[in-house]
């Protein structure tokens, strides 16, 4: 059984307590750091992370993201939308393809 | 190229023979692999950029949500009706394979079946814009799940589809034409050796008969 971890500012992720997700508010990025591996370690099959937050821990999230469990996953925080999250999309099109070609049409 | 390495014996020639064909068909196998992986991959990115817009689009109306209530309400209150939550969701991971891949599929369940139990708080105390935002993230949930699960998948293909190609592409262009060079130079050293015995044997017989003729001359002499 696993469980469903949300990770970012407060005031980004305070809501998703009364879903039923597991928040962990976090800022900086050491403790972060620490953090997501715990998570990720742990028995979380899914990680959410604000976009600020994962532009502070490129590398953990890099080293992460080849393994089958957990899933991290970018959410757009309450300061709004930086397109990360769509751009780790982009960048595993053209990791597989050599170019992208899914999203140049825009 | 590396073909001065080789040594021009048959049995290397039957060995690399046999190499060359097992190259092929892993070649053939692993384009297969790749292609079937690609169309698989695109159908499935199509699918996560959806999502993906979806679910950013939902979070950005509970975000405004969100910050509606905190306009109306005082924090502390807020942190109290969302400290012990009602709900909670857990997942049950199962593995697919798709093309040797696993991709993780994510089965969720929450604790209790009752769907207002999103609601932490007693109505009493907290407002109305509270509720939505709390409504309209927990619409969002069941696409965020299936975003995680798309996206992971997405992530996982793509690594293999890169490994594949880069398998596919060594075959091409170096492991097959590599061998078949090297076969080429064994039947040609091969060939050139079976000339140069026949002709030694020519040139010796040439030399026995010469022999054979002039002894035959200087007995006829005395």
């Amino acid at each position: 059984m696993y469980k469903i971890a949300v990770m970012g500012d407060r005031d980004s992720i305070y809501g998703f307590a009364a879903l039923g997700l597991e928040t962990f508010s976090v800022a900086d990025k050491d403790e972060g750091a620490k953090l997501i591996k715990k998570l990720a370690y742990g028995d979380y099959a899914v990680i959410y992370i604000t976009e600020a937050l994962a532009s502070l821990l490129e590398d953990e999230i890099e080293e992460l993201s080849s393994q089958p469990l957990p899933a991290i996953i970018l959410i757009p925080g309450v300061s709004g939308n930086t397109g990360k999250g769509i751009l780790s999309v982009k960048k595993s099109v053209e990791r597989a393809v050599g170019s992208d070609i899914i999203f140049n049409k825009e | 190229m590396a073909v001065t390495q080789v040594n021009p014996t048959r049995m290397e020639l039957t060995r690399l023979k046999k190499k060359l064909v097992t190259a092929t068909r892993g070649h053939k196998l692993l384009k297969d692999k790749r292609d079937e992986l690609m169309r698989r991959f695109l159908d499935l990115v199509k699918q996560n950029k959806e999502l993906r817009e979806k679910v950013e689009n939902g979070i950005k109306n509970a975000n405004q949500n969100f910050v509606l209530a905190r306009a109306v309400m005082r924090d502390e209150v807020i942190n109290s009706a969302l400290l012990a939550p009602k709900q909670s969701v857990s997942l049950e991971v199962s593995e697919q394979n798709v093309m040797s891949v696993d991709i993780p599929v994510f089965d969720y369940r929450t604790r209790t079946s009752d769907e207002n139990d999103i609601y932490s708080y007693g109505l009493a105390f907290t407002s109305s814009e509270l509720d939505d935002a709390v409504a309209s993230l927990a619409e969002v949930l069941p696409d965020m799940l299936r975003l995680a699960e798309c996206e992971k998948s997405c992530q996982l293909m793509a690594a293999e589809i890169e490994k594949t190609r880069r398998r596919v592409n060594a075959l091409e262009h170096v492991m097959i034409p590599d061998t078949r060079e090297k076969i080429k130079y064994i039947t040609m050293k091969l060939d050139e050796n079976e000339r140069s015995t026949q002709i030694r044997l020519m040139k010796v017989k040439d030399m026995m008969i010469k022999e054979n003729i002039e002894s035959k001359r200087d007995n006829s002499d005395y």
